[in-house]
């Protein structure tokens, strides 16, 4: 009997636990269309920037804008690592981390060893690994993600440009995970400074006139590219988040419901021998009745 | 001309429109039908689009213009 009850509560639990992943699901679900419909709200920009950058490829050797793209001695490097504010999305959150170390330990080692490798945390899951180790990080812009817009993740960006401008870094690598569909992510780390090659690809050139000349465009261009494509990476990072969500928990929900058949067999099982037990004490009893 | 305002994060307008007025570097201009291409910086300031009757104008901070083929593109 006492199996029998045992196993009822089981399946209470395991019917609610299904519920919560259900509505989580559901949730991550109108979450994902809202998050992939920013990035895609976003491209239009992007790809106009890109065209315009494209434009001026030749006049970017202007040493008021080397800065951007001088190959400094790399002393000094900044991570910026995307993860996730909450958990429960699969291996999200720990592809960023090991990633991440994976940087640490194969691209930068002496700069790792040296104590000169800082983590920009945007998202508390990467913040939240990183601080038992010993590297450094960076928690400034970490609840971005709470009200994500242009504007916030500009000011990030803004952040990054102002601190490698004055030498505090020499290299800024992005570590975060690429949108594709809601069940693919693609894991990426692009060193965004210096600026490896400008923006390429199908653009004709015309004949522009420059207002107030092509070095000022530039000057107002390359770091709102730079901008963006972090700006980029954050939406991608949260739409893949809401998509890994909504993938895992659809596979908690269905094995919760595996679980839940295996549960209501033993469960039957249990109450059928219970009756066929109860049934030959009966039998047994009355056979040695009229015995 | 088509004239389009595109924001990282939603396109503020997109149509028709007979004159643009946009807040550059060097003070305000204005763009009319057929113009030739440019690219130009803008300052903080007001753009203000006239279509027929109509107009409207958006506060930006700053920002970039490009105008093709009767196309104009503002991105701030």
């Amino acid at each position: 009997m006492s199996n029998q009850k045992e196993i009822r509560a089981r399946i209470a639990s395991t019917i609610s636990t299904q519920q919560i992943t259900k509505a989580m699901k559901l949730v991550s679900a109108t979450k994902l269309k809202k998050a992939s419909d920013a990035i895609i709200r976003m491209r239009p920009y992007a790809r106009k920037l890109q065209g315009i950058m494209g434009n001026l490829q030749d006049s970017v050797d202007d040493p008021s804008l080397s800065v951007y793209f001088q190959n400094r001695d790399v002393k000094k490097v900044l991570f910026v690592v995307i993860s996730s504010d909450r958990g429960l999305c699969g291996g999200f959150n720990a592809n960023v981390i090991k990633r991440t170390r994976t940087l640490l330990e194969d691209k930068y080692p002496e700069q790792n060893k040296a104590g000169n490798v800082t983590l920009l945390c945007i998202g508390k899951k990467a913040a939240e690994y990183f601080r038992k180790t010993g590297v450094k990080i960076d928690e400034r812009f970490i609840g971005l993600f709470q009200h994500l817009n242009a504007e916030t993740a500009f000011e990030a960006g803004d952040y990054v440009l102002d601190a490698y401008r004055r030498g505090e870094y020499d290299q800024v690598e992005l570590i975060y995970n690429e949108f594709k569909n809601a069940a693919t992510q693609i894991l990426s780390n692009e060193v965004i400074l210096p600026i490896t090659s400008v923006a390429t690809g199908t653009h004709q050139h015309n004949d522009y006139i420059f207002e107030p000349g092509k070095i000022a465009i530039l000057q107002d261009l390359v770091p709102r590219s730079i901008k963006t494509q972090i700006y980029r990476g954050m939406l991608d990072s949260l739409a893949s988040e809401h998509g890994a969500r909504m993938i895992s928990m659809d596979k908690a929900t269905e094995n919760a419901g595996d679980m839940l058949r295996s549960l209501r067999l033993a469960y039957n099982q249990a109450r059928q021998a219970a009756i066929t037990r109860e049934i030959s004490e009966i039998v047994g009893g009355a056979a040695a009745l009229e015995g | 001309m088509q004239v389009e305002i595109l924001t990282p994060d939603k396109s503020l307008y997109a149509g028709d429109a007979d004159v643009i007025t946009l807040p550059g570097i060097n003070g305000s201009f204005q763009i009319l039908d057929n113009h030739a291409p440019m690219i130009a910086n803008l300052a903080k300031g007001q753009v203000s689009i006239k279509s027929g009757s109509q107009e409207e104008s958006f506060s930006v901070a700053g920002g970039l213009v490009e105008v093709l083929k009767n196309k104009v593109v503002v991105l701030v």
